[in-house]
């Protein structure tokens, strides 16, 4: 609704929300961007710098999850501005988990400076990179309400669950070559795990912003082809379907 | 010309009670309401909102034909009441607010006793035969307004002596003592205090197991609290009508979608 609200108030307090998110988001997409940085370069001192931010992350959190509670009850918002300020403490919520899994990332990658590099680590920026431009997309939807963009990032997180698929195989092949691959290649289970769920909350946002502009929800399920919970031996094609219901 | 209000549900629990058709209200020359198409089910509160002006208590004024007693006034098209043409020649107007009641905004109890201002329409419209099933009645409707309690023991007392929700209640109990089917009500609450307006709301809740309500309403908090179906108005046209929730939660009109969120009035 480009129309404004009659109490000039309501509007900047709606304007101070979307703000907040896309401080938020801005915050998530650079964690993720560094934590895959440090991890390619092998720099254990700007791991820890993301680790160190992440407090500023959930800091913003609370703040959104305050202020929508304020909206709520201060102004009985209908229809749109209730949707998008309900939206908004969803939407935070997932930002969140995001950078927490940065984080996450982060932490292991100091781990995995201990150990000699090796080579299925050098599919991880790949399949981050996936992943940073699925959040920048959503935000992008986010600040434009424009749906058919978060539809499309919906749709593109099946590329995301292909890609751990093959790193999963990969590394289980790694670590049945050489047990002493065991502990790196754990680490890289991890992260690449992490970035996979980052990719699943990116879509909860982009579900998220169409309940919000259309107030119809999405109710298609949703792609996933993430084979890994049938995988029985590594050099086997996975028994079971091509999609998979996740864990 | 008809507008084609959108409906955004379709309700099948409940019969229709009231069907209006192609309503048009004129003041003088100037066409006031514009073509209204709406149902009111049967044991639901159906509110009706809107800016200032836009029709709605006019419209609800010819559901008991109201718009009768103003000079000038003239309503076209056609009010079913369960399927019987309230504007018919064959149709008394007086007998028609027997089963179509009305509660308006300032509470107007009769300057008579509380007993009396409920016994006054039984009376006239000669629903009892003699004093005990008065009694009866007068115990019945302060009950089912939930004020027999408060004045069980001062019945002979001036119902201008009860505060403003009491008097609201006695008005609602004296709309029930006659036995309508269908009770208007214009803005009831507007001139009481939040405790008294949840009280009346309350009573709303429980009285349509039995009776049919309209309600209009300036108060959109309200009209999501208390009713099942919304009608929004606006410049004497019907734009959209639907269930509470999908009104509030997503309406399909950008006019009602406007004047809810407050970005018009």
């Amino acid at each position: 609704m480009s129309q404004q609200h009659i109490v000039a108030s309501y509007d900047a307090e709606l304007s101070r929300l979307n703000q907040l998110i896309a401080e938020m988001g801005g915050l998530a997409e650079s964690q993720l961007a560094t934590a895959v940085d440090a991890l390619s370069r092998r720099d254990s001192k700007l791991a820890a710098n993301v680790v160190a931010q992440d407090s500023r992350v959930d800091a913003l959190e609370n703040e959104v999850d305050n202020f929508a509670v304020r909206l709520l009850a201060l102004r009985q918002p209908m229809a749109s501005d209730l949707r998008n300020i309900v939206g908004s403490i969803r939407i935070a919520a997932d930002l969140e988990r995001i950078a927490d899994y940065a984080a996450n990332v982060a932490k292991r990658t100091i781990a995995l400076n201990q150990n000699a590099p090796v080579e299925p680590a050098r599919a991880i920026p790949r399949m981050s990179r996936l992943v940073a431009a699925m959040i920048k997309d959503v935000l992008d939807a986010y600040v434009d309400r424009d749906v058919a963009k978060a539809i499309d990032v919906w749709g593109r997180d099946i590329e995301v669950d292909d890609a751990y698929s093959s790193l999963f195989r990969e590394l289980l092949t790694y670590m049945m070559e050489d047990p002493r691959n065991i502990t790196v290649c754990t680490h890289l289970l991890f992260i690449a795990k992490n970035i996979e769920r980052i990719g699943d909350h990116i879509t909860n946002i982009a579900e998220t912003i169409h309940f919000a502009v259309s107030g119809q929800r999405l109710v298609q399920a949703r792609p996933k082809t993430d084979e890994t919970p049938f995988a029985a031996h590594p050099g086997d094609a996975p028994a079971g379907a091509a999609e998979s219901k996740d864990d | 010309m008809l507008m084609n209000p959108k409906d955004s549900t379709v309700s099948t629990a409940h019969p229709t009670k009231v069907v209006a058709r192609g309503v048009k209200v004129f003041y003088g020359a100037a066409e006031a309401l514009h073509g209204v198409d709406l149902d009111v089910k049967a044991n639901e509160v159906t509110s009706l909102i809107g800016p200032s002006g836009c029709g709605k208590s006019t419209f609800l004024r010819c559901l008991n034909r109201m718009n009768d007693v103003i000079d000038g006034c003239r309503v076209e098209g056609s009010i079913l009441l369960d399927g019987d043409d309230i504007y018919s020649s064959a149709v008394d107007p007086v007998l028609l607010r027997q089963r179509v009641g009305m509660v308006f905004q300032k509470p107007n109890p009769f300057p008579k006793s509380i007993y009396d201002n409920i016994a006054y329409g039984p009376r006239i419209h000669g629903l009892v035969s003699d004093r005990n099933e008065l009694d009866e009645v007068v115990e019945r409707s302060l009950t089912k307004a939930g004020l027999w309690n408060e004045v069980k023991d001062r019945l002979q007392q001036p119902g201008t002596g009860l505060s403003g929700g009491q008097q609201q209640r006695l008005c609602i109990a004296r709309a029930i003592a006659v036995s309508p089917e269908l009770i208007l009500m214009d803005e009831p609450c507007s001139a009481l205090d939040p405790i008294a307006t949840a009280k009346v709301e309350e009573l709303m809740d429980e009285l349509r197991a039995n009776y049919t309500i309209v309600i209009v309403t300036h108060s959109m908090q309200q009209a999501a609290r208390v009713s099942q179906r919304t009608a929004f108005f606006h410049l004497g046209h019907l734009v959209e009508v639907g269930e509470t929730e999908q009104m509030f939660t997503n309406p399909q009109d950008e006019r009602t979608q406007g004047y809810i969120t407050g970005r018009f009035g």
